[in-house]
């Protein structure tokens, strides 16, 4: 896919909103169209982070393992932002990510924005500010998800 | 003697003609009157109180469809001694049932409207007779979207009617659960995360929510999120009953009393009794 | 005597014919109600003579206080209210809806709310009139009406009396609901004690009433007497000892459910329930199911009911009112708020029971007046 096209995908996309030109074209040299077949891991829990997906198409399922069992904790889907490990340290993954149906994203390296933000503190600011908004979410969703509010659950089984 | 204006603390005898169990606590039972009446009319979203004969008698919303008065649809969840038995009593027992109570979904308001439905666990009960009526009137509504939450895939209601909606109509079905195994397909998540991405347009929308209380608190603000207007937002109480006719006094929410002024309720209408604790 | 009017003036009644008008209603079919002493309290029961009638009582009430004291003259009315009220037998505490026969069908009813006859009340107060008012919108006037309470309404002969003395805990002026009974009574009495007579001066209020006071000896009421009796009732309202402002208090009470004069009641409030139990408005109860042992027969019954009480706002997975404070705040909002909403009227009737009778003396009348203060301040 052409530059141009990645540009005005990114540049429509809710979580470059409000950032400046030069910002955005720095975006578009570290982006890259991927595609999962379903069933595909997209990184594995413990993985370095270095990476992060804007899910154009297709879902993705947070997981997590205990014993003879995977949990899936939360599904993405379009437009949705994946992966925010990257931008806090360890900079591992907490989770597995894999897609349940073929799933079309844009990758972002991650490790590269890291070390420009290092340099430019306006970069990592505007970064940092978008970054919370999505944990804010993800924070929100986790706590309604504890509340179990549909009831005791199975008594007996 | 039956159920009238003049004594509505009598039940009339209504038969088990079939049982469908939903999940590992919910069934869903079909009813036809034991003593020759034709049917049963009732509004989507009004209640019965369904009578266990000595064990005693719970409120619990219509299911059916409006269309089909012939049977009466009941979806029970087994969460005490009346509920219990509702569930363990099969083909042929006979229940007592009182009613249609209440107040009912805005279905007539929402002509000319997209209609965004929100429902959590069992609320998904109340809400079915006004799904089943914007799809046999399908013509008359902009965009539909049914948003569905559960706990879990297990605990999903109407497994085989919700990807027959789906597929069957212009009718937008996203269904999500708090929790799951490695092999569910779906979306996980709490319901108020199908919201943003819904597909209908806010300022001319008809919101209808029903699920727990703190569920309700949540889907609501992410519809004010959105822009759906609380005068659009209809919402469905639930509060302990003993009569359903406005004279034990038990339903009293704030002003309402939820048998009569309830169970549905415009949102903007009750906002601030919403909002209190333990009201 | 000729017939009287409804218009017609006040008659003077002898104490001693006052007998002669229970007999009247005795005979007439009515089940005779009226105040009686027992337990040293004052309690509406069945009253066919006046020697059961608390004749020479009087009571001093105030926050969690109740004595009967022995009068210097011999009054038939000089108490003003005990414990129980006229709700008692309008909506009885414990009354069985229906009873059936469970079989192969279903069920059968086989019998439905007991008969009750016709009450005659003997010495209602005002504020207990405006109560059964009150208490008429709940059951009468909405989609639905009960039938237990329609049944024991219709046919109710009422002989109200207006109060001679202000009761401790009493704040009827304020609430507009009396000392003077001004209607829903059939005859109303003022009590008169002078050195050497004992008379009753008679207010008609219905023909049921006139036919009544016909059968008994009477005559027109002299501009003596009736101003005599003006005079005990103006006595009366201006010994009240309390007052609740209702200016706005709908309002007052909507805007309030997080002050922290709650706080505060339910540090006192016991959740006793009693101020339900005496209050002549409190309607609210539950419903109960029952079977022999075979299963065959099952019967409904309906028992009175509190909400002070955890079970109340039950549902799956917890009480919607676990705190004392929730439960106050209901009772007390409902009562002099949302009451208006609902049906029209406060409904408080200002009788002072709830006072009275609360084991830790809570006054409805300093808690309301304490959060319109906290606005202020």
């Amino acid at each position: 896919m052409a530059a141009e096209s990645l540009e005005r995908i990114l540049g429509e996309h809710p979580f470059f909103e409000g950032l400046k030109k030069a910002y955005l074209q720095l975006f578009v040299d570290c982006a890259s169209n991927v595609r999962f077949n379903a069933g595909e891991m997209i990184f594995r829990e413990g993985e370095d982070a270095d990476k992060f997906y804007l899910i154009r198409q297709g879902k993705v399922a947070l997981e997590t393992y205990a014993p003879q069992r995977t949990v899936i904790i939360q599904t993405l889907g379009e437009g949705e932002v994946l992966g925010w490990s990257w931008l806090v340290p360890p900079y591992r993954w907490r989770f597995g990510a894999r897609a349940t149906e073929l799933t079309r994203a844009i990758a972002l390296d991650g490790k590269c924005l890291r070390g420009n933000s290092e340099e430019d503190h306006d970069l990592g600011y505007e970064l940092m500010k978008r970054a919370a908004q999505i944990m804010e979410r993800r924070l929100q969703a986790a706590r309604l998800q504890l509340l179990d509010v549909y009831g005791s659950g199975p008594a007996k089984r | 003697m039956m159920a009238t204006l003049s004594d509505p603390m009598v039940p009339s005898p209504f038969r088990i003609q079939r049982v469908l169990k939903e999940t590992y606590d919910t069934y869903t039972l079909e009813l036809d009157p034991a003593n020759g009446a034709d049917g049963f009319s009732f509004a989507p979203g009004q209640f019965n109180m369904v009578y266990v004969s000595g064990v005693g008698e719970v409120p619990i919303s219509i299911s059916g469809d409006p269309d089909k008065p012939r049977t009466l649809v009941h979806t029970v969840r087994s969460v005490g001694t009346v509920t219990q038995k509702l569930c363990a009593g099969g083909r042929g027992r006979v229940l007592g049932v009182r009613g249609p109570f209440g107040t009912s979904w805005p279905v007539e308001q929402a002509v000319g409207s997209d209609v965004v439905v929100v429902c959590g666990g069992i609320g998904l009960a109340p809400l079915r007779p006004a799904i089943y009526h914007v799809m046999a009137n399908r013509e008359k509504y902009g965009r539909v979207a049914l948003l569905y939450g559960a706990r879990t895939p297990e605990d999903l209601l109407y497994k085989l009617e919700l990807p027959r909606w789906r597929g069957q109509f212009d009718l937008q079905v996203e269904v999500t659960v708090d929790a799951a195994t490695g092999g569910w397909r779906g979306n996980v998540g709490v319901v108020t995360t199908l919201i943003p991405p819904a597909r209908f347009d806010a300022e001319n929308t008809v919101a209808m929510v029903c699920g727990p209380e703190v569920m309700m608190r949540f889907t609501l603000l992410e519809l004010e999120k959105r822009g759906v207007p609380s005068e659009n937002t209809f919402v469905s109480m639930e509060r302990n009953m003993k009569c359903a006719v406005g004279f034990c006094g038990h339903c009293q929410f704030g002003p309402t009393f939820i048998c009569k002024d309830g169970p549905v309720f415009r949102y903007d209408q009750i906002q601030p009794f919403f909002v209190t604790r333990e009201i | 005597m000729g017939k009287m009017s409804q218009t017609a003036e006040p008659a003077v009644l002898e104490r001693d014919h006052l007998q002669l008008l229970l007999d009247v209603l005795s005979k007439g079919g009515y089940r005779v109600l009226g105040p009686t002493v027992r337990d040293q309290a004052v309690f509406y029961d069945d009253l066919t003579s006046l020697a059961d009638a608390p004749a020479g009582w009087t009571d001093e009430q105030n926050g969690g206080t109740y004595r009967l004291k022995k009068r210097a003259d011999g009054a038939l009315f000089g108490y003003v209210h005990g414990p129980d009220s006229w709700k008692k037998f309008l909506h009885p505490a414990v009354v069985r809806l229906w009873r059936a026969k469970t079989g192969g069908n279903g069920f059968q009813i086989e019998e439905g709310p007991e008969e009750a006859g016709k009450f005659a009340f003997i010495g209602v107060r005002s504020c207990e009139l405006h109560a059964i008012a009150v208490q008429d919108k709940v059951f009468l006037d909405g989609k639905y009406s009960d039938p237990v309470y329609k049944a024991r309404r219709q046919n109710n002969f009422i002989v109200a009396v207006n109060c001679g003395r202000a009761g401790g805990t009493c704040f009827c002026a304020s609430m507009k609901t009396g000392p003077k009974a001004t209607s829903g009574f059939d005859l109303a009495l003022t009590e008169v004690l002078e050195a050497k007579r004992h008379y009753f001066v008679v207010e008609v209020g219905t023909k049921q009433g006139a036919e009544v006071l016909d059968k008994v000896p009477h005559k027109a009421a002299g501009a003596e007497e009736k101003a005599k009796a003006e005079g005990i009732v103006a006595k009366a309202a201006r010994q009240m000892g309390r007052t609740m402002d209702t200016k706005g208090i709908k309002e007052l009470l909507y805007r309030n459910y997080e002050n922290p004069r709650w706080d505060d009641v339910a540090k006192r409030c016991l959740s006793c329930g009693n101020c339900t139990l005496v209050c002549p408005t409190c309607f609210c109860t539950t419903v109960e199911d029952a079977t022999d042992l075979t299963g065959e027969h099952v019967e409904r019954w309906r028992k009175l009911d509190s909400c002070f009480t955890m079970d109340f706002s039950y549902i799956h997975g917890g009480s919607i009112r676990s705190t004392a404070r929730a439960r106050y705040r209901q009772w007390m909002t409902h009562k002099i708020a949302t009451w208006i909403d609902q049906f029209g009227t406060s409904g408080c009737v200002g009788c002072g029971r709830c006072i009275t009778w609360c084991p830790v003396g809570i006054d409805i009348t300093e808690e309301a007046a304490a959060i319109r203060q906290s606005e202020k301040s």
